[in-house]
C-alpha cells in the first residue's frame, strides 16, 4: 500500500458558513461537520469559528474550541492572532468562507501569521472566481467557456453578437436582478433590447447563449499526488436557464452516452488539474443537446450544495475524503468508509436513481416573483431513492411537503398552461403532468419547456399509470396494476383518490397481495463487495430485501424533511443528539430523513438511516419491517409532530408525550378549555366561518386583531388586521388557502413583550427551562424576531408567572419530553399564545447558551431514564446569548423586507458576550450587518413612534452621525432642533431622493419604520427598504430592535467586542 | 403491448421473473454482472462478453436509445464490435422510449435484429448480489417453459469463435501495429489508426512475427486464456524477440502464461469502469474500465518480470512489465469504451518503446 505522509500541522482553524440563507445552507454543516472529524481524526487540533449556533458542528464534543463570531476579515484575524493556528480550511463554509479566506489572503493577514491554506490553494480559489483569470485559465488548456463580450454603445452590441452568432444573451453589467437582460434571437431583437438597455446603464455584455443546453455537474476530487477521480455527475431536468439550485436534478445522469460523459470526465480531471485544486470542487457543463458540444460554466473550488447532494446521493464522503487530502494524504491510501473492505479512490457505481426536488416558500414573501430563472429562490430540498425515475420523482415531490400527493392527484389548475410551461414557476413539474393529460406531445412540451424529451417519457409513464387506474375501482384493482403503480412511485393515497377509496384500504389490499416495499442498501459499488453501510431506502423494484430485521431495542426518530421557512438546521440538531443519547442508552437507533443537506443523514450518525419519506405510509412501512420499541415524533419540527396521532392510531408506539395530549395541545380548543380550566389567561380568540361572524367578534374585541388558520408552523397565511377593510382582505386570502378550515381570529395585544420557555418535562413534571425574552415587541414572528437569553428587561415576576404556567401545563398534558411555550407580557400580565410538545428551533440556542444538552435530558426523560437534576446556579449566568434572524431578501427579487406574523427569515445566529450590547452586536454583525459610520435615513413611521425614536435620535445626533430623513420624519426632527437633511420620498420623484441616495451609497443605515396606513406610504416605504436591500444597506425596521440598537452603539465600540470561545464563557 | 414474461433460471436453481424486450428465446450462458453506469452499446458489442449473460446493475437501461450502425475508417463508429455479443441482457428498468441525437432505434428494437434476448423487471441487486456470494454461475433464459441446457462457455476455445478468420489491414503511417486478435475491442485499433500507425489485424492464432511488425498488440478477449495454446506459443517465441509487445486483459493474461506465471479463475470477476488500479511503485492511482473473469497469479511471475500494476481494492494483479524489455501487459483496459479514459497515455508509452 502507498505510505502515510505525516502532516506536520497541530492547529487548524476552520471557517463555518453562517447563517443559513438562500444559497447556502445546512449543506455547510454536514461539510464542516466532517472536516472536524477528519482532523480530529489526525490528531490535529481544530478551531472553529461560526456564529450559527444551531449547528452540529458547533457542538461540544466536535471542534476543541468554538467561536460564535461574524465570520468577517476582523474577527476571523483576531481569532488568528489569539489562537495561532498552523493552518486554514476555507473550502468547507461555502462562499462566506471562500470569501473571507480572499479577504484573509490579499490582507497578508495569512502570511504575516504564518497560517498555511490547506487544500486548494489561494491562487486557483482566486483564478475560479474571477471571471476573467478563470476564462483566462480555461483557454489556457484549449477547453471552451461561453463566449462573452463587454461593449458600450449598440454597434458594438451587434457587431460582437454577430461575431458570437445569434441568439445571444443580452446582459446588463452591475445591474440587480437581472434587470434588462433579455435572449435576442435576432439583429432586430438585439437592437429592441439594447436600445433600452443603454438608456440606463453605460456598459452590457453579449454572451454567447446556451439556454435549452442540457445542464451536467461533475463533483471531482484530486489529491497532491494527482490522482483524480469524478464521484459522481448529475444532469438536470431543467435545462440551462434556470439555477442549478432551482432545478430538478438527478444523479446518475441519464440522457448521457457513454462517450459524452467520459468526455465531460475527462475535461473535468483537466480542468482540476490545470487549476490545482486539492480535495473537492465541482465543474458545470452545458451540454448541446445535438451534438458533444459543451462550454464549461463554472467551477467552485470549494465543497458546496451540489457535493453535499453528491455525497448522500452515492455515499461518498466527499468532505470527510476533501478534507484528508487537504493534509496532504494519497486517495488511494483512505478507506472507503462504506464498504470498509476498499479504498476511497475509486469512482462509486449506482445501482438506483436519485432525484433532487428544490423546495420554494415563495408565498410566505410579499411582491415577490414566482418565476424561476438565473437566480436560486428555493430555499431546501429533497432527495429521494428509487429504482426507476417515476418513483424517485414521486417520492420527491412529497418529500418536500407542500401538500402534494405526488406528481398526480392534487388540486392545482392552470390558467396559462402553455405560459406555465415556457416561463417557470414552482409548479412547473404539475403543469408537465397537466399538459400530458391534456393530450400535449411530448414534442410540444419539448419545444416549450426545452427538457429532454427522456424525461417527459417518463413522466408521461406516470400520468398513463393514473388514466389505467382510473377505471378501476378498489374491488376490480388487479394485482398486477396496483404493483405496477407503486413501481411507479404512487402512495397508496393516490391510489385512494383516483380509485375512490381510502389510503387504508389500499395498504391492506396490496398487503393482501404481497405488495410490498423492499429495503435496499446505498453501497457505493453497486453490490460489487459486500457493504456494512446503514445506509437504506424503499422501493418497490424489488424482490428482496437487502438486510434482515433481528436487530431488537431498536427506536426510531423521524428528521425534519426539507429546510424551509421555519423548519431548518436546528431540528436536525435535536434529531442528531437524540439519536447520540440514544445511543449511549444502548438503544439501535434508526433515522428517517430525506433532506441531503443535513448532518443527521451522514452516515455515522445512527445505526440505520432509511433515507426515505416522512410519510405516514412509509413510516408503517419501516415500522412493519423493523418492529421498533417506538418511534420518537418530536425531534424534527412540525411534520413528525403531525405524524404522532395518525401513526399512534395505526398501532405504532410513539415515545414521549402521549398522542392524545399532543393533539390537545395543538386542537386550539382543547387547549383553550384547558387553560380556562387551570386559569391561565389567553387573549381573546375565537374560531369563525363566515366574515359576519368574524367582523362581529373583531368589533368586539377591538382592532387590532391577528387572524390565522390553525395547526401551522411558521405562521403561513397569518395577519395582523388593523381594521375592518384589512380584515376583510386578509380574510379572503386565508379563506383562498384553507377552503375547509375555519379561520381563528384572536385580539392582538399591542405594546406587549414575547417571550418564550423552552423546556423538558418528565412524567409531567418540569425538569429543565430556558426563558429567552424577544427584542421586538409581539406581532414579530418568533423566528423572524431577537432573542434574548437569559431575559434582560424581563420583570421577576413576570419570570416567575411563566415558570409557575409552565408546570401547571407540563403537568395538565403530562408531557414528557421536550416542549416549548410561547407568552406574551404586558405589565406583568402573561398570557399563553402558543404551545408546542416538541423541540422547537430554540433548543439548540438555550442549550448551548446554558451549557445543558436539553435534547440529552429530553431523550433520557423520553426512554424513561433516571435523570439528575440539574444544580440550579447553571441557570445563572454571568454573561448573555443572543439569537438574531438572518434574511435573504437580497435573493428574493422584488419581496418587501418587512417583519410581520408571516415568518420571512431563513436562519439565524447566536454570540455570546459579557452583557447584552455585546451580543447583540455581534448577532447583527453575523448576519451581515455594517455598523453604519456616518449616514442614516431615518423614516420612523407614525407620530407615536416618531416620538419614542427622539431619544434614540437624539443619542445618535450627540454621537455625530449625519441625518437624512423623509417628509415628516424631517419636520419631526426640526421641531426637536436636531440637525437634518431631507431627501424626497421614492414616489415624489424629485431630487434629492431618498432611492439616489441609497443606490449611490451615500446613506449608511437605513432605519425604516413602516406605517401600515395609506398604500402610497406603503409603497414610499417598500421602495426605500426594497432599495436598501439591492444595495446592501443595512436596514432596521422594528422600533423595538432600532432603539437597542443604538444604546448598544452608545455603549459599546466594535473594539470593545471580546474575542471569547464557547468555554471561555463560564 | 402486453409485457411477455419469462424467466431467467440460475445454476443453484433460483428463478427470477421478467418480461422481454429483446428476441424471444431461450438461451443459456455464463452469467456475469457490470456495474457500468452508461455504455450499453459498447458493452453489449464487445467480445470478451462472448457465451455471456450480461446483468447491468445499473437500473434504468436504454435511456439514449442505439446509435446508428455507420462506418469510419473501416470500422463500426458506435459499436466495439459488428454484432452484440453477448448471449441475453438482464436490467431491471427498461426505457421503451428514448432520446438522443445520435441513435437510430432503441435497444429493444436492436436486441431484435440480432436475436438476443433481453429481460427486464428483474431485481439485478438481488441477482448480483447471489453472483459475488456465490461466483459466476451458470444460467439460462426460459421462454415458454422451454429449457435449453446449461451450457458452460469457458469449456470451449471463446478466443477463437470471435477472432478474425483471416488478417485485416487498415494502412497508415510507416509504422506497423500488429494486432492478434482474441476479441479485439475496434477501439483498441482506433487508438492506434489515430496515432496513424498501419494495424494489421491478425486471427488469434496466427503466426504474427512473419508480419514484421514493429510493435505487437494480444487483444482482449473472452474466456479462459490458457485456451489459446497456439497464441500462447506464438508469444513465447516473440519474448525471445526484443519487438515491444501491450497485451490487453486476455492479452496480458496470455502474456503472463507465456512468460511462465499462473492464472486463475477469479470468484465473480471484474466489470466495470471504476476499478482503481495503483502503479506499483508510485503514489499514483488510476480508475479503469474492466471485463475480465481470469487474472495473473501475480506471485508466479518468473524473475525478469514484475507486477506493475494492482487492484487497489482486492490487490489482483492489474498489470505486468519486463525489466528490461519492452514488454507491458494490462489487465484493464486503457482504450476505456465504455469508461474513464485515464490510463490511454500507456498506448503512448508503448508507441515510445517503438520509436
Amino acid at each position: 500500500m502507498i505510505q502515510k505522509k505525516n502532516s506536520k500541522l497541530n492547529k487548524v482553524l476552520i471557517l463555518g458558513s453562517g447563517a443559513i440563507r438562500i444559497g447556502q445552507a445546512g449543506e455547510f454543516d454536514y461539510s464542516g461537520s466532517q472536516a472536524i472529524k477528519a482532523l480530529k481524526e489526525e490528531g490535529v487540533k481544530t478551531i472553529l469559528i461560526n456564529p450559527n449556533i444551531a449547528t452540529i458542528q458547533t457542538s461540544d464534543y466536535l471542534a476543541d474550541k468554538v467561536y460564535f463570531l461574524p465570520l468577517t476579515c476582523d474577527f476571523v484575524e483576531q481569532v488568528i492572532k489569539k489562537e495561532k493556528p498552523d493552518g486554514i480550511l476555507l473550502s468547507f463554509g461555502g462562499q462566506t468562507a471562500l470569501d473571507v479566506g480572499v479577504a484573509l489572503h490579499e490582507k497578508n493577514i495569512l502570511k504575516n501569521h504564518n497560517v498555511k491554506v490547506l487544500g486548494t490553494p489561494i491562487h486557483s480559489i482566486l483564478d475560479t472566481e474571477d471571471r476573467d483569470l478563470f476564462v483566462k485559465k480555461i483557454n489556457e488548456i484549449g477547453l471552451k467557456v461561453p463566449l462573452s463580450k463587454a461593449v458600450k454603445n449598440v454597434d458594438d452590441a451587434i457587431k460582437a453578437a454577430e461575431e458570437i452568432g445569434f441568439p445571444v444573451m443580452c446582459r446588463i453589467a452591475y445591474a440587480l436582478g437581472g434587470l434588462g437582460s433579455g435572449v435576442a434571437y435576432d439583429k432586430k431583437q438585439l437592437l429592441e433590447i439594447t436600445k433600452k438597455a443603454f438608456s440606463f446603464t453605460k456598459q452590457i455584455l453579449i454572451e454567447e447563449y446556451c439556454g435549452g443546453w442540457k445542464e451536467i455537474e461533475c463533483e471531482v476530487v484530486r489529491d497532491r499526488y494527482d490522482n483524480c477521480i469524478v464521484v459522481c455527475s448529475m444532469e438536470n431536468i431543467d435545462p440551462m436557464g434556470i439555477h442549478t439550485g432551482e432545478s430538478i436534478v438527478v444523479a446518475p445522469v441519464q440522457t448521457l452516452t457513454a462517450s459524452e460523459i467520459f468526455k465531460l470526465r475527462a475535461i473535468s480531471i483537466k480542468v482540476i488539474r490545470h487549476l490545482g485544486v486539492v480535495g473537492e470542487c465541482n465543474i458545470q457543463f452545458a451540454l448541446d443537446p445535438n451534438s458533444e458540444d459543451y462550454r464549461i460554466i463554472e467551477v467552485n473550488a470549494r465543497l458546496s450544495r451540489s457535493s453535499a447532494l453528491a455525497s448522500k446521493a452515492t455515499g461518498y464522503p466527499l468532505a470527510f475524503i476533501a478534507a484528508k487530502l487537504s493534509l496532504g494524504h494519497n486517495l488511494a491510501e483512505i478507506q472507503n468508509i462504506i464498504t470498509r473492505e476498499t479504498s476511497a479512490c475509486f469512482e462509486p457505481a449506482l445501482d438506483y436513481i436519485v432525484v433532487k426536488y428544490p423546495r420554494w416558500d415563495l408565498q410566505k414573501f410579499r411582491r415577490v416573483s414566482l418565476n424561476l430563472g438565473s437566480e436560486m429562490k428555493s430555499v431546501g430540498e429533497v432527495m429521494a431513492i428509487a429504482r426507476t425515475f417515476e418513483e424517485a420523482l414521486q417520492k420527491s415531490i412529497r418529500m418536500i411537503d407542500l401538500g402534494m400527493n405526488g406528481l398526480v392527484c392534487n388540486n392545482l389548475s392552470f390558467d396559462d398552461l402553455d405560459k406555465e410551461l415556457s416561463q417557470p414557476t414552482d409548479k412547473r413539474m404539475f403543469a408537465i403532468a397537466e399538459a400530458l393529460k391534456k393530450g400535449y406531445t411530448i414534442e410540444k412540451i419539448h419545444d416549450l419547456t426545452k427538457i429532454n424529451p427522456w424525461f417527459l417519457y417518463k413522466i408521461k409513464n406516470i400520468v398513463d399509470i393514473k388514466k389505467k387506474l382510473s377505471k378501476s375501482k378498489l374491488s376490480s384493482l388487479s394485482s398486477d396494476l396496483l404493483k405496477e403503480a407503486k413501481q411507479k412511485g404512487f402512495s397508496d393515497k393516490q391510489i385512494a383518490i383516483i380509485t375512490d377509496s381510502s389510503e387504508i384500504k389500499i395498504r391492506q389490499k396490496r398487503k393482501k397481495h404481497g405488495i410490498v416495499p423492499y429495503v435496499k442498501q446505498i453501497d457505493t459499488l453497486a453490490a460489487e463487495y459486500p457493504a456494512k453501510t446503514n445506509y437504506v431506502y424503499l422501493t418497490y423494484n424489488a424482490s428482496e430485501d437487502d438486510i434482515d430485521f433481528k436487530i431488537k431495542r431498536q427506536v426510531v426518530v423521524l428528521g425534519g424533511g426539507a429546510y424551509r421557512i421555519g423548519s431548518s438546521v436546528e431540528f436536525d440538531w435535536c434529531c442528531v443528539n437524540a439519536v447520540s443519547t440514544l445511543r449511549a442508552l444502548k438503544y439501535k437507533t434508526i433515522l428517517v430523513n430525506c433532506n441531503p443537506e443535513t448532518v443527521s443523514t451522514d452516515y455515522d450518525i445512527c445505526d440505520k438511516l432509511y433515507f426515505d419519506e416522512l410519510t405516514l405510509e412509509r413510516v408503517l412501512d419501516i415500522c412493519e419491517k423493523e418492529k421498533p420499541l417506538g418511534v420518537i415524533v418530536s425531534m424534527g419540527g412540525q411534520i413528525p409532530n403531525n405524524l404522532a396521532i395518525p401513526l399512534y392510531e395505526s398501532g405504532v408506539r410513539i415515545l414521549g408525550t402521549s398522542p392524545e395530549n399532543i393533539d390537545h395541545a395543538e386542537n386550539r380548543h382543547s387547549f383553550s378549555k384547558l387553560l380556562d380550566e387551570l386559569g391561565i389567561d389567553q387573549p381573546a380568540w375565537k374560531e369563525l366561518t363566515s366574515l359576519e361572524q368574524a367582523e362581529t367578534f373583531a368589533e368586539k374585541v377591538g382592532y387590532p386583531v391577528l387572524v390565522r388558520p390553525s395547526y401551522v408552523l411558521s405562521g403561513a397565511a397569518m395577519s395582523i388586521a388593523l381594521s375592518r377593510n384589512e380584515l376583510k382582505t386578509y380574510l379572503n386570502k386565508a379563506s383562498e388557502i384553507n377552503k375547509d378550515h375555519p379561520v381563528v381570529i384572536s385580539k392582538f395585544i399591542t405594546g406587549a413583550k414575547e417571550i418564550e420557555i423552552d423546556a423538558v418535562a418528565k412524567k409531567g413534571m418540569l425538569f429543565c427551562y430556558a426563558v429567552s425574552e424577544h427584542v421586538e415587541n409581539a406581532g414579530v414572528h418568533s423566528g423572524d424576531a431577537t432573542m434574548v437569553l437569559p431575559p434582560q428587561r424581563t420583570y421577576l415576576e413576570t419570570m416567575r408567572r411563566i415558570k409557575t404556567i409552565s408546570k401547571q401545563i407540563a403537568k395538565a398534558l403530562n408531557i414528557t419530553g421536550p416542549f416549548n411555550i410561547q407568552f406574551i407580557a404586558k405589565d406583568n400580565d402573561v398570557k399563553v399564545i402558543e404551545c408546542n410538545l416538541r423541540a422547537s428551533r430554540s433548543f439548540p440556542f438555550v442549550s448551548k447558551v446554558f451549557k445543558i444538552n436539553f435534547i440529552d435530558i429530553a431523550t433520557r426523560s423520553i426512554m424513561g431514564e433516571n435523570i439528575k437534576p440539574i444544580d440550579k446556579s447553571s441557570f445563572d449566568l454571568d454573561y448573555v446569548g443572543v439569537k438574531a434572524p438572518q434574511f435573504s431578501f437580497m435573493r428574493l427579487k422584488g419581496s418587501d423586507p418587512v417583519l410581520g406574523v408571516e415568518m420571512a427569515s431563513t436562519g439565524e445566529v447566536a454570540c455570546l458576550g459579557d452583557d447584552f450590547n455585546e451580543a447583540f452586536l455581534k448577532s447583527l454583525i453575523s448576519t451581515g450587518f455594517k455598523l453604519p459610520n456616518k449616514t442614516i435615513l431615518l423614516s420612523t413611521g407614525p407620530i407615536d413612534s416618531k416620538a419614542e425614536f427622539l431619544e434614540s435620535t437624539k443619542i445618535l445626533n450627540d454621537m455625530g452621525y449625519c441625518f437624512y430623513a423623509t417628509g415628516g420624519t424631517a419636520e419631526f426632527m426640526k421641531a426637536n432642533n436636531i440637525p437634518v437633511e431631507l431627501l424626497y420620498w421614492p414616489l415624489e420623484e424629485k431630487e434629492p431622493n431618498t432611492l439616489t441616495y441609497i443606490a449611490d451609497g451615500k446613506i449608511d443605515l437605513v432605519i425604516n419604520i413602516p406605517k401600515n396606513i395609506e398604500k402610497e406610504e406603503l409603497d414610499n416605504d417598500y421602495l426605500i427598504r426594497r432599495k436598501a436591500v439591492d444595495f446592501d444597506v443595512p436596514l432596521i425596521t422594528n422600533l423595538q430592535l432600532a432603539k437597542r440598537f443604538v444604546e448598544s452603539i452608545q455603549r459599546t465600540k466594535i473594539s470593545d467586542l471580546k474575542i471569547k470561545s464557547w468555554d471561555e464563557y463560564k | 403491448m402486453l409485457p411477455y414474461k419469462c424467466k431467467l433460471e440460475l445454476e443453484d436453481k433460483t428463478v427470477f421473473e421478467g418480461f422481454f424486450f429483446g428476441a424471444k428465446k431461450s438461451v443459456s450462458g455464463e452469467v456475469v454482472f457490470n456495474t457500468g453506469m452508461v455504455g450499453y452499446p459498447e458493452a453489449l458489442t464487445d467480445p470478451s462478453y462472448t457465451g455471456q449473460i450480461l446483468t447491468l446493475t445499473y437500473p434504468l437501461i436504454g435511456n439514449y436509445g442505439v446509435p446508428s450502425d455507420e462506418k469510419q475508417d473501416d470500422l463500426s463508429k458506435y459499436f466495439e464490435s459488428d454484432k452484440i455479443q453477448v448471449q441475453a441482457l438482464i436490467i431491471s428498468d427498461y426505457s421503451h422510449n428514448y432520446s438522443h441525437w445520435s441513435s437510430k432505434k432503441s435497444l429493444s428494437e436492436w436486441l431484435i435484429q440480432h436475436d438476443i434476448p433481453g429481460i427486464y423487471g428483474i431485481d439485478t441487486r438481488k441477482l448480483t448480489k447471489k453472483l459475488r456470494q456465490k461466483g459466476t454461475m451458470l444460467g439460462r433464459i426460459i421462454y415458454n417453459g422451454e429449457k435449453v441446457d446449461f451450457i458452460d462457455p469457458n469449456k470451449r476455445n471463446l478466443a477463437k469463435e470471435v477472432s478474425i478468420k483471416k488478417p485485416i489491414t487498415h494502412k497508415r503511417g510507416n509504422k506497423k501495429i500488429t494486432i492478434v486478435d482474441c476479441g479485439a475491442k475496434n477501439n483498441i485499433i482506433r487508438v492506434f489508426i489515430r496515432r496513424n500507425f498501419t494495424v494489421v489485424r491478425v486471427p488469434w492464432d496466427y503466426p504474427f512475427l512473419d508480419e514484421k511488425p514493429d510493435g505487437i498488440v494480444i487483444s482482449n478477449g473472452p474466456g479462459d486464456p490458457k485456451k489459446c495454446i497456439k497464441t500462447i506459443e506464438n508469444v513465447k517465441t516473440a519474448l525471445s524477440q526484443d519487438i515491444p509487445i501491450l497485451g490487453i486483459c486476455l492479452g496480458s493474461q496470455i502474456l503472463g502464461l507465456a512468460a511462465g506465471a499462473k492464472t486463475y479463475k477469479l470468484k465473480f470477476g471484474h466489470r466495470s469502469q471504476n476499478q482503481p488500479c495503483v502503479e506499483s511503485g508510485t503514489n499514483r492511482c488510476y480508475i479503469t474500465s474492466q471485463n475480465h473473469g481470469y487474472a495473473i497469479d501475480a506471485d508466479t511471475l518468473p524473475q525478469d518480470w514484475r507486477e506493475w500494476f494492482y487492484n487497489n481494492n482486492d490487490g489482483t494483479n492489474e498489470g505486468i512489465i519486463h525489466i528490461s524489455k519492452p514488454f507491458f501487459g494490462t489487465q484493464f483496459h486503457p482504450e476505456a469504451s465504455p469508461g474513464p479514459d485515464d490510463t490511454e497515455f500507456l498506448f503512448d508509452l508503448f508507441i515510445r518503446a517503438i520509436k
